[in-house]
């Protein structure tokens, strides 16, 4: 067995463990925990893969950034199990349905395209990130560019969901008061003396 | 050297445990000099920031107080690492540990000099964006599993702050591969050689500047320390830890400093490249010539400078207020990466370069 | 407040952070006065409120006559004071205590007492070791004005123009 070989049982057994924990454990907190550690051992494999720049932006993205929110919402909802736990038989065959949906969807993707390949279709390049680049902004630009578009239009979405005007609410225009001088606010006033002191 | 301890060691191990055993002092090698780098800038901290408020910092602990961090080190191993109740224990424990694991790990793709380094990726600086990244998760849940008001303000806090300015900083980063058209520190630097002038703070002025303002941020200093801003929330989100467990955090936060400061001297400083290139007749004279020619400690001094900046900060601003943070991060900073990016795209498609 | 050219040249070239940087990097290299406490101490106005002491008259008698004014006029409420008639006709305390954690050093007792028995000296350097040691009795007070009655003398005279 070689010494990379033994680093992929090492990760496949974590990503394992990890995935089975995330769907059984009972502390919503953990299951993300578990989440996290399965996309950042999955990302260790994709290295050994040398699909590097695969690998560090599935760390990059979920890891770093799509995870830390998720954990932020976990944390501040007070969950009640019990409350969860209630509807379970009645919505069960919609989550059979759903479920099995699902996995004809994926049985008929894999089966059929581009995931039918046997074999390679050519040796990796040295730096995959550099072939990436220019296979999408070359080969694939208007697809990636849709894809940038309707993550912006999702974006834009989203901010303007939240966003209520409400006159009556008092909040501070940061910018305002960020370019506040000191004439605005001292006013140096020359002022004769009142009384001239004790020598009268 | 490593080729002599590699050939030792595959004459008594199989192949794959001497390669692991080379790894392991490798890293050794790293972790060490670091350690001892973060103790002695918590000395530098105190000293620089008493002498700026004219105080003389400490001076107690051996000459001129050099044996400080020893003692607080001793002090800190010794004391009592107190679990509150209600807490999650095993979060607890296992925060600051989640905290210092990237900012260690981050060094594996550090070059300290021509061809020192660690893991020489091609992708070292997704690398290093992505393990940045990590460092939020031990402080998020040091906050959650610490059960108290404070530590989970902190974390909020910490949180989105953090998440902001990575955008920030992910962006200032874009512009360097664009001047080095690479992804790996090793050839960002060497695209820097040439003289003083080819180094990219000259081109990328603005992020430059963007970077290190987000890397003070990203590493909870003042003056974006609302994470632990005293005068809120007591300490943040390690309130509630003491002895070792806080001390580690301690480490995380300054070795995150340092690897700031490293990486700022490597992508817009040059480095280890010598500010005198070009100048044979100071990098070819014999002596002198080891000091003004190329070498780590170039690279050791200009982090030191930006270590000195970050204490100089802390000394001289007082605390951003919360959405004024959140303002400079999406309103000033994102903006200015992005038209600085702009210019800097015409100017490549234009074939203009003047830092080729 | 519309688009201001000047504002935003002002903030972009960090012009004021660079002020307030060189402001501290200039108190950097400033003479530092810290005074290295243990080995170096700074003068003591002869007014300073330290510890407490009784003193006692040349030829050795306790000038405390117990008159209590100090006992009543203690904000702290830190002074007991008992008292006994002595067979010569003279009133004299039995029993003196200062409890110095409720003491707040403010010298009214020095003020109020008509025979300059209770004073504060210039000691502010001691400590307790144990519980009950913070009640200071007659015999330590008087010990006190025993040992260091020629400063306090002293302290006295170079405070009494100003009285």
């Amino acid at each position: 067995m070689t010494f990379e070989q033994i680093i992929f049982y090492l990760f496949a057994g974590v990503l394992v463990i990890a995935a089975a924990g995330m769907v059984t454990v009972r502390n919503p907190i953990y299951a993300a925990l578990c989440l996290i550690l399965s996309f950042f051992t999955s990302a260790a494999l994709w290295l050994l893969l040398e699909a590097e720049f695969l690998g560090i932006v599935l760390v990059l993205v979920y890891v770093g950034a799509v995870m830390v929110l998720f954990l932020f919402v976990i944390m501040m909802l007070d969950l009640n199990l019990d409350l969860l736990k209630e509807g379970f038989a009645r919505y069960l065959p919609v989550g059979l349905l759903v479920a099995a949906v699902v996995a004809v969807e994926m049985i008929l993707v894999l089966q059929s395209g581009p995931f039918g390949a046997t074999q390679p279709a050519a040796p990796a390049p040295a730096n995959n990130t550099e072939a990436l680049g220019e296979i999408l902004y070359t080969d694939y630009v208007y697809p990636f560019e849709i894809a940038a578009v309707i993550l912006v239009v999702a974006i834009i979405a989203a901010i303007v969901l939240t966003l209520r005007r409400r006159p009556d609410a008092r909040k501070q225009d940061i910018s305002q008061q960020v370019q506040v001088r000191r004439e605005d606010r001292v006013r140096l006033v020359k002022m004769k003396a009142e009384r001239s002191g004790k020598e009268a | 050297m490593v080729e002599f301890l590699n050939n030792l060691l595959s004459s008594f191990l199989p192949d794959w445990m001497a390669l692991l055993v080379v790894i392991v002092l490798k890293i050794v090698a790293i972790v060490l000099p670091l350690i001892l780098l973060v103790a002695y800038a918590t000395y530098a901290e105190r000293k620089i920031i008493g002498y700026m408020q004219v105080r003389l910092g400490p001076n107690r602990v051996g000459f001129k107080g050099l044996l400080q961090p020893f003692a607080d080190m001793f002090k800190l191993i010794f004391k009592e690492i107190v679990i509150p109740a209600k807490s999650n224990r095993f979060l607890f424990l296992i925060a600051p540990l989640l905290a210092m694991g990237p900012a260690f790990a981050a060094w594996a793709v550090i070059p300290f000099d021509d061809g020192m380094v660690l893991a020489n990726v091609n992708a070292g600086l997704l690398f290093l964006l992505a393990l940045t990244s990590l460092g939020v998760y031990g402080v998020i849940l040091a906050g959650w599993a610490s059960n108290s008001k404070y530590a989970q303000l902190s974390a909020l806090r910490i949180g989105a702050q953090m998440v902001s300015y990575e955008i920030a900083m992910g962006f200032a980063l874009v512009g360097v591969l664009m001047a080095s058209g690479s992804l790996n520190l090793g050839d960002i630097v060497m695209a820097q050689s040439g003289s003083i002038f080819s180094w990219f703070v000259w081109p990328l002025f603005g992020l430059f500047l963007v970077y290190f303002i987000s890397g003070v941020a990203e590493t909870n200093r003042a003056p974006f320390d609302v994470a632990e801003g005293e005068s809120e929330i007591v300490a943040g989100f390690h309130v509630e830890y003491s002895g070792m467990a806080f001390s580690i955090f301690f480490l995380a936060e300054y070795a995150n400093m340092w690897l700031i400061s490293a990486l700022t001297a490597l992508m817009f400083l040059g480095g280890w490249l010598s500010p005198f290139q070009g100048l044979t007749f100071l990098t070819e004279t014999p002596v002198i010539g080891l000091f003004f020619g190329n070498g780590i400690h170039w690279l050791l001094l200009k982090a030191s400078f930006f270590m000195l900046l970050f204490f100089w900060f802390r000394a001289t601003f007082p605390r951003y207020r919360y959405d004024q943070i959140m303002r400079l991060g999406w309103k000033v900073l994102i903006p200015v990466t992005l038209v600085w990016i702009f210019g800097e795209g015409l100017a490549v498609a234009l074939g203009w370069q003047p830092w080729l | 407040m519309g688009f201001n050219l000047k504002h935003y040249l002002k903030t972009f070239s960090l012009q004021e952070l660079m002020k307030g940087m060189s402001v501290t990097g200039k108190y950097l290299f400033d003479c530092k006065f810290t005074i290295q406490y243990p080995e170096e101490k700074t003068p003591i106005s002869p007014r300073f409120r330290g510890h407490h002491a009784l003193r006692r008259y040349p030829n050795g008698e306790e000038r405390c006559i117990a008159c209590k004014l100090c006992e009543a006029v203690c904000p702290a409420l830190a002074i007991t004071i008992e008292l006994e008639e002595r067979p010569d006709g003279t009133r004299r305390t039995t029993r003196y205590d200062i409890d110095m954690f409720k003491c707040i050093y403010c010298g009214f007792c020095e003020e109020a007492c008509p025979v300059d028995a209770i004073v504060e000296t210039d000691i502010f350097e001691y400590h307790f070791e144990n519980r009950g040691e913070n009640i200071m009795t007659k015999d330590k007070l008087l010990a006190v004005g025993d040992k260091y009655e020629e400063k306090i003398a002293k302290m006295k005279a170079a405070d009494a123009p100003y009285r």
